[in-house]
């Protein structure tokens, strides 16, 4: 044999040393991917504060009449745009009391359109269809459309913002 | 001096001895233009690769200002909307080769001993580039990328247990925001470009390894003991260089492919930008590009009971049988002895052209935009008829049901429903409803039901 060719004999100082380099390869390893994982994972674990937005006056709501309002989400990202914008349907139900439904369609999240003269909730993707009362009427709609809380503050209509319902 | 040169580099690198190797290597005799369609992938990918660096030179990876980038390029940047055009189509080439070519394998069976793995990188390849497809369709951070995500995520949540968490981690939060679309940025150009690299890298260095495969004519069977001694006398016998004798077809196809692509890019252009992503803006009909609209309309067109079952295990269901293909790597290659082969093919490919078709038309999609019936389709001016007319449009009727060739496709065409149904059944389904249609018995007074049947009662042939 070769004097120069390594012995193919596993002396103990050999293997120790292979096994210091493994271990200490999968420190690396962990060093790395550990940290990014976890970031990556990290909108799992940031829970957003509630908070109540004002979304008007209540006098500016005619009572029975179910209107689209805009309001912006509980702690927006300074670079988050017009992206922060949340809408839902508010209906003034009496003098003082409000029904606030999301825009989401349980089937798959697109946008419902409530249609005033059928007093529906059509949404566009599927065709589902919700009564006003928010229960599903027709479609593949699985669930009645979640509503937002929604109160009355110093005459102003306030909407708790609320996780996306999916 | 340029022989001198490039010898020192060949000394001390290797890599034109290499390059010379893999380009001349034998590959067998009268492969034909059925194998183009790999090597055409890979340049459409390299097209992608190039078109997207320079598109992510001025591209801002910012949910609020990656609309307003986006308009930039396409309407101010010199080349921008050209550049924009390229990557779309490319895109469309992209998954529309690779859609071939592992049609072509499966139809051949050269995923059969002993390249096995060859199939399975280009399974995660054509995964791959199906995540690549969507990531980069919501890039286009218009009003319907903002709404895809929601729906995206929704899909997920339809996920047992884990499915509501996936969905929050699509959607980066609770809500869409700030944070969605630097993800899905880095995603689309880091994350998983790096891995299709890799497995580029790899799917190559297979195709080398064990070449690639023969055209089988005669029916002879893949067994593992003799394939290989069988390959390389075939080879020693009939081998061809692959640098030019099979290559020229690859270039020539390849260049055909481009030509398309720059060709597409300036005639139709990119698809346009739609309404800002304002997830308040209500006014909204989200949908897929084409590669994705065949789903789509899978998900429109299946029984609702079925629907979650599907939205969890069609994908699952998917990879899993690109994984257990080559399980049967031995016996017959030719189609005469499996002809299911290119009938699944035929069956997959007719499928997605149909749902695609279907999604294209999207009956299921109510009809905002149906205007009132004129007077030339309502034709009767007696005024109960005339109120019942529109109140036909006004109850939200004609979004879902057409009167001849006004209004919405999802109901059935009521054009001559007097014809079909009697009074008492037209008047039974409209306060009552059906699957897909809601009871108006609470939203319709009795008089107005009498105008509606007086319209209806006129819908004869």
């Amino acid at each position: 044999m070769d004097p120069s060719e390594p012995s193919a004999v596993p002396t103990p100082r050999r293997r120790f040393l292979a096994r210091l380099s493994l271990a200490l390869s999968g420190l690396i390893a962990t060093a790395t991917t550990v940290p990014v994982i976890g970031f990556l994972l990290s909108p799992l674990t940031r829970k957003p504060p509630r908070v109540w937005r004002p979304v008007g006056p209540v006098d500016t709501f005619a009572i029975g009449r179910t209107v689209n309002v805009a309001f912006e989400d509980a702690s927006p990202l300074p670079w988050a745009g017009v992206t922060a914008h949340t809408a839902a349907w508010l209906r003034r139900d009496d003098a003082e009391h409000f029904t606030a439904f999301t825009v989401h369609c349980t089937h798959l999240g697109c946008p419902v359109r409530w249609v005033a003269d059928a007093e529906l909730f059509l949404c566009p993707c599927h065709g589902g269809v919700y009564s006003a009362d928010g229960t599903v009427a027709a479609g593949p709609p699985p669930r009645t459309l979640p509503q937002y809380p929604v109160r009355v503050r110093n005459g102003e209509v306030e909407i708790l913002t609320s996780p996306i319902p999916i | 001096m340029v022989a001198r040169l490039l010898a020192w580099l060949d000394d001390r690198s290797g890599l034109i001895t290499a390059g010379r190797h893999a380009l001349e290597h034998p590959v067998p005799p009268r492969t034909g233009w059925w194998y183009v369609f790999g090597s055409a992938t890979l340049i459409a990918f390299i097209l992608q690769v190039a078109t997207g660096i320079a598109l992510s030179t001025a591209y801002v990876p910012s949910s609020g200002q990656a609309y307003e980038s986006l308009r930039f390029i396409s309407e101010q940047a010199m080349l921008g909307r050209f550049l924009r055009g390229m990557h779309y189509f490319g895109a469309s080439a992209m998954v529309l080769l690779i859609g071939i070519h592992v049609s072509r394998t499966y139809i051949m069976a050269a995923y059969k001993f002993p390249r096995e793995l060859n199939w399975l990188t280009g399974a995660v390849l054509l995964l791959l580039t199906l995540a690549l497809a969507f990531t980069g369709q919501l890039l286009r951070w218009d009003q319907t990328a903002v709404w895809s995500v929601i729906v995206g995520a929704a899909q997920a949540a339809r996920m047992p247990i884990v499915g509501e968490q996936i969905g929050r981690f699509i959607l980066a939060g609770d809500t869409i925001g700030g944070a969605t679309l630097s993800r899905f940025f880095a995603f689309h150009v880091f994350f998983i470009p790096a891995i299709v690299f890799a497995f580029i890298g790899l799917h190559l260095a297979l195709v080398l390894r064990h070449g690639i495969s023969e055209r089988t004519r005669d029916g002879s069977i893949v067994d593992p003991a003799t394939y290989r001694s069988h390959y390389a006398s075939l080879l020693k016998r009939e081998g061809v260089p692959f640098w030019p004798d099979a290559a020229w077809r690859d270039v020539v196809f390849g260049a055909a492919v481009t030509a398309t692509i720059v060709l597409l890019a300036l005639v139709v252009g990119p698809p346009d930008l739609g309404p800002p992503p304002d997830p308040s803006i209500l006014e909204a009909y989200p949908r897929p590009d084409w590669y994705f609209l065949w789903y789509f309309a899978l998900l429109a067109l299946t029984p609702n009971n079925l629907e979650s079952l599907i939205i969890v295990l069609g994908p699952l269901v998917f990879g899993a049988a690109l994984l257990l293909v080559p399980v049967f790597n031995k016996g017959a290659r030719t189609m005469r002895r499996r002809p299911w082969a290119p009938l699944l093919v035929v069956f997959i490919w007719t499928t997605i052209v149909i749902f695609w078709i279907a999604g294209e038309r999207a009956d299921w999609s109510p009809d905002f935009a149906a205007k009132p019936l004129p007077a030339s389709v309502v034709r009767d001016q007696r005024p109960e008829v005339e109120q019942g007319a529109r109140l036909f449009h006004d109850k939200g009727c004609e979004f879902c049901h057409q009167v001849e060739g006004y209004g919405g496709r999802r109901g059935p065409d009521l054009s001559d429903v007097a014809a079909r149904m009697k009074p008492d059944e037209i008047t039974a389904r409209i306060t009552n409803g059906g699957p897909n249609m809601p009871a108006y018995a609470r939203t319709l007074t009795p008089a107005q039901v009498r105008s509606l049947m007086a319209f209806l009662s006129t819908r004869k042939p």
